[in-house]
């Protein structure tokens, strides 16, 4: 059987599919996006604190969605990506897919539990309370749950290669499942409780809420990215230590 | 192949029949944990007839998750399982069979009981059939997602409490619809709609469940 191969200018980009090729590269691309991730975050803090109007129904206290919408994006967002290349490992059985799925998994944690505090700060003056049994809220918690329970299994599972397929086998599950959970639990959400104030429902956004918004999320894609990439070279360097490039790379004989 | 599924529903059944001790364990933990409930919250009859369905299915699916840890463990000590895994028969098949067999040992009895419990809650008499037609639909897909996570943690360290936190996030759908399904008809709205989809879940898990607890099998025994 030929190797595969996926030859854009001049570049088998298949060649990054082994921890090998892809160390050096996620090396140099770390920077870049980490830089990226401080700017945007800086430039979006400001807009979002200092140039953005004060919103005529909630005051001050909405400016923490600045930081709540784009970490609640990229919760959700993370999860289908760590399904995504669970989904590659399992069908191409290729390790750095499964390497990537499990560096992701924290980052997301991370954006879950941030969405969820913010969310609870942004409740105390806007609902009363810190903690309302919102539909998007409760399926939030749930999700963080989810993610939980993927890095107690990869932790409770020594042998790598078990370790991969499995955690993979539970984000397909989980990502089956994530659907079924945000619409049985806005479905009860709307038998229990009457509506309560949504964003949707809110006024048009200013221009530069607008651009404070996109701003933070490039932040927290680009800074999601560099922390990834960050991880998986942790964990290619850990998985790999007895390989020959390795003991290169550290100058061991 | 349906004689692989009568042999084995008939070997799980006849194992638990010759340890009905175990099969008691997790009868007897839904009768106790529903019964604590009264001496946490106090014996106000309107409180206890409100909050009857979420209690019963919350430990419906407490019984039905601790019994999931011995579902392949015992197989898999003695070299069964590597049998089935390596058998001419289709595993999903086996495993399908397999799930019954845990159904009809720990979430029969719960869906039999139920009402003996609705009873002590004051739970209203009308409610009672669809207390059962719930359970009826639910625990068998707790069984299908829990056998999912019961062959992830196969032999893995702290399983019972893993298996806890794989599983129980799966089932808040399930949760949801089920004790939904009794308020629904409480209030005046009818059960049928949250009935059905109980039964569409049931067939969604039905379908997708056995593929996945095969894979997950055949990596954690590997």
């Amino acid at each position: 059987m030929s190797q595969p191969t996926l030859v854009v200018g001049n570049v088998n980009w298949f060649r990054f599919a082994s921890p090998q090729a892809f160390y050096p590269l996620a090396g140099a691309m770390i920077p870049w996006f980490a830089w990226l991730a401080a700017i945007s975050c800086a430039a979006g803090l400001y807009v979002g604190f200092f140039v953005a109007p004060t919103d005529h129904q909630q005051g001050e206290s909405y400016r923490i969605i600045f930081i709540h919408v784009p970490a609640a994006w990229m919760s959700m967002f993370i999860y289908l990506v760590m399904a995504f290349w669970s989904g590659i490992g399992l069908v191409f059985n290729t390790r750095l897919s499964y390497m990537m799925a499990s560096a992701l998994a924290p980052t997301g944690a991370i954006f879950t539990f941030i969405a969820l505090w913010t969310g609870s700060l942004w409740g105390k003056p806007t609902w009363g309370a810190w903690w309302v049994w919102d539909a998007r809220l409760t399926s939030e918690l749930i999700l963080l749950f989810l993610y939980f329970g993927y890095l107690a299994l990869g932790a409770a599972t020594d042998e790598p290669r078990r370790s991969d397929r499995s955690c993979a086998v539970l984000a397909l599950v989980g990502v089956v499942n994530i659907p079924i959970i945000y619409y049985s639990v806005k479905w009860w959400n709307t038998l229990h409780q009457g509506a309560s104030v949504s964003l949707t429902s809110a006024p048009t956004m200013a221009a530069t809420m607008f651009a404070g918004m996109a701003l933070m999320a490039v932040a927290a894609w680009t800074y999601a990215i560099a922390v990834s990439l960050h991880r998986v070279r942790s964990i290619i360097l850990e998985r790999e230590r007895g390989a020959d490039w390795v003991a290169q790379l550290e100058g061991r004989p | 192949m349906t004689a692989v599924l009568r042999a084995i529903i008939h070997r799980d059944l006849l194992l638990a029949w010759r340890r009905r001790s175990d099969a008691a364990t997790t009868i007897l933990f839904f009768v106790i944990v529903v019964s604590l409930f009264p001496f946490g919250v106090g014996a106000e009859p309107n409180l206890l007839r409100a909050i009857a369905p979420g209690v019963i299915w919350v430990a419906a699916l407490l019984a039905c998750m601790l019994s999931l840890t011995g579902m392949f463990a015992s197989d898999h000590a003695d070299g069964a399982l590597d049998q089935m895994l390596v058998g001419a028969a289709p595993l999903g098949l086996i495993v399908t069979a397999r799930v019954l067999a845990h159904w009809a040992v720990s979430g029969l009895p719960l869906v039999v009981l139920s009402p003996l419990l609705a009873l002590q809650f004051d739970l209203d008499q009308s409610l009672y059939a669809v207390l059962v037609a719930s359970l009826l639909l639910g625990t068998p897909i707790l069984s299908l997602i829990g056998a999912i996570g019961a062959a992830l943690t196969l032999g893995l360290r702290g399983g019972g409490m893993l298996l806890a936190l794989l599983v129980l996030p799966l089932y808040v759908p399930v949760l949801i619809v089920g004790a939904g399904a009794l308020d629904s008809a409480g209030a005046g709205m009818g059960a049928s709609a949250h009935l059905l989809v109980l039964a569409g879940l049931l067939v969604l898990a039905g379908a997708f469940a056995p593929w996945a607890i095969a894979v997950a099998l055949r990596i954690s025994a590997e």
